[in-house]
């Protein structure tokens, strides 16, 4: 199966990328495809290189990058959303990709489901 | 269809919205701080157990451990993992969440 | 990239398919981004032909009143767009009874043409939907 994953908050405020990268572990080790990770809202800070949490806690922007570099998720930050935010491709992190909205709408008619992960 | 809540029932009305909006024969599935509404004691026990008459109820057992409430969940509801996250979409003809 | 179809070159052949979205809308407005945000996602969609239905529910409902003027809180006053999207053939907006009734609201407060849906209605109406979009 072939799911599309919406994610609108930024990384540690909400659990939502904590939950969607969880889930997106467990359905590709199931053998299901990820269409597409859309990062919409605050959602798009997940992709910023600039972050630096504490050695002790999970990395989670480096998660992400790895996930696509890994499985070749494609991730895709909203540009009017991340322009708005200050997320540009100086400062975006690998595998992360700066495209329009068209491209979530498009995840969702090409994917047999679509799962939001917000707040 | 699966509705994913992810709102502890006391602090939004997400929970509230999602059972006077789900036909009979639905799959709910709590996640993040909605694992609170599983608990025994909690406030919407009764919502709950009311809603198990005519839908499944589900909660994410990570997210009942990370709480420390893995002891306390009201008999009859199906606790997943991830994987057992992703089976339910799978599973489901569609799916929604209540943020 | 296409402005029109943000970003998709149209390399996929999906021009058949046609599935049911419907955008549910919880939120009120300017409190947070999310009203206007989602607003964007429903104008995209558009390009895409797809059967768009919004839903609004909870304080969603209050997207759609009548009579905002933002100047003094310095925000941009997007609720003319609501009325816009006629013009872009999405003319199904839908919100629950329950919804306004808790939030003494009716039909004639509203800045657009509606449906008002009880909740069973509503739940039904979730039922028929290929992809949910949440913000």
């Amino acid at each position: 199966m072939k799911f599309g994953i919406l994610i609108n908050e930024g990384p540690y405020n909400h659990q939502s990328s904590d939950s969607a990268y969880q889930f997106c572990k467990a359905a590709i080790e199931k053998g299901h495809e990820i269409d597409r990770v859309f990062f919409y809202h605050d959602g798009v800070n997940n992709a910023t290189k600039l972050t630096e949490p504490p050695a002790d806690d999970r990395n989670i922007v480096q998660r992400w990058s790895k996930l696509a570099e890994e499985h070749n998720v494609d991730l895709v930050v909203c540009v009017a959303a991340a322009l708005r935010r200050g997320i540009v491709n100086d400062n975006l992190a690998a595998g992360f990709r700066i495209s329009g909205l068209g491209q979530l709408v498009e995840s969702g008619i090409r994917s047999d489901r679509l799962v939001t992960f917000g707040d | 269809m699966l509705h994913i809540v992810n709102k502890s029932p006391l602090d939004r009305n997400s929970l509230e919205s999602a059972l006077r909006m789900v036909k009979p024969g639905s799959t709910i599935l709590l996640i993040e701080d909605a694992i609170y509404a599983v608990t025994k004691g909690n406030k919407v026990e009764g919502q709950i157990k009311e809603a198990m008459k005519n839908c499944s109820v589900c909660a994410l057992w990570p997210d009942l451990e990370a709480r420390g409430m893995q002891d306390t969940v009201i008999d009859g509801v199906k606790q997943v993992d991830y994987n057992g996250f992703v089976d339910l979409v799978a599973e489901s003809k569609s799916l929604m969440s209540w943020l | 990239m296409s402005e029109s179809t943000g970003g998709i070159e149209m390399e996929e052949d999906m021009s058949g398919t046609v599935k049911k979205f419907a955008f549910i809308n919880r939120k009120a407005p300017y409190g947070t981004i999310y009203a206007l945000e989602s607003l964007e996602v429903v104008l995209i969609s558009a390009a895409f032909d797809q059967d768009v239905s919004l839903v609004f529910a909870d304080d969603g409902v209050y997207q759609l009143k009548k009579g905002q003027a933002t100047k003094a809180v310095g925000m941009k006053n997007f609720s003319p767009t609501y009325r816009a999207l006629e013009g872009y053939d999405i003319e199904k907006l839908y919100v629950e009874k329950e919804s306004m009734e808790a939030r003494g609201l009716t039909a004639d407060d509203l800045i657009v043409d509606v449906e008002v849906l009880a909740a069973d209605e509503m739940a039904a109406l979730l039922e028929e939907q290929d992809v949910v979009l949440s913000f």
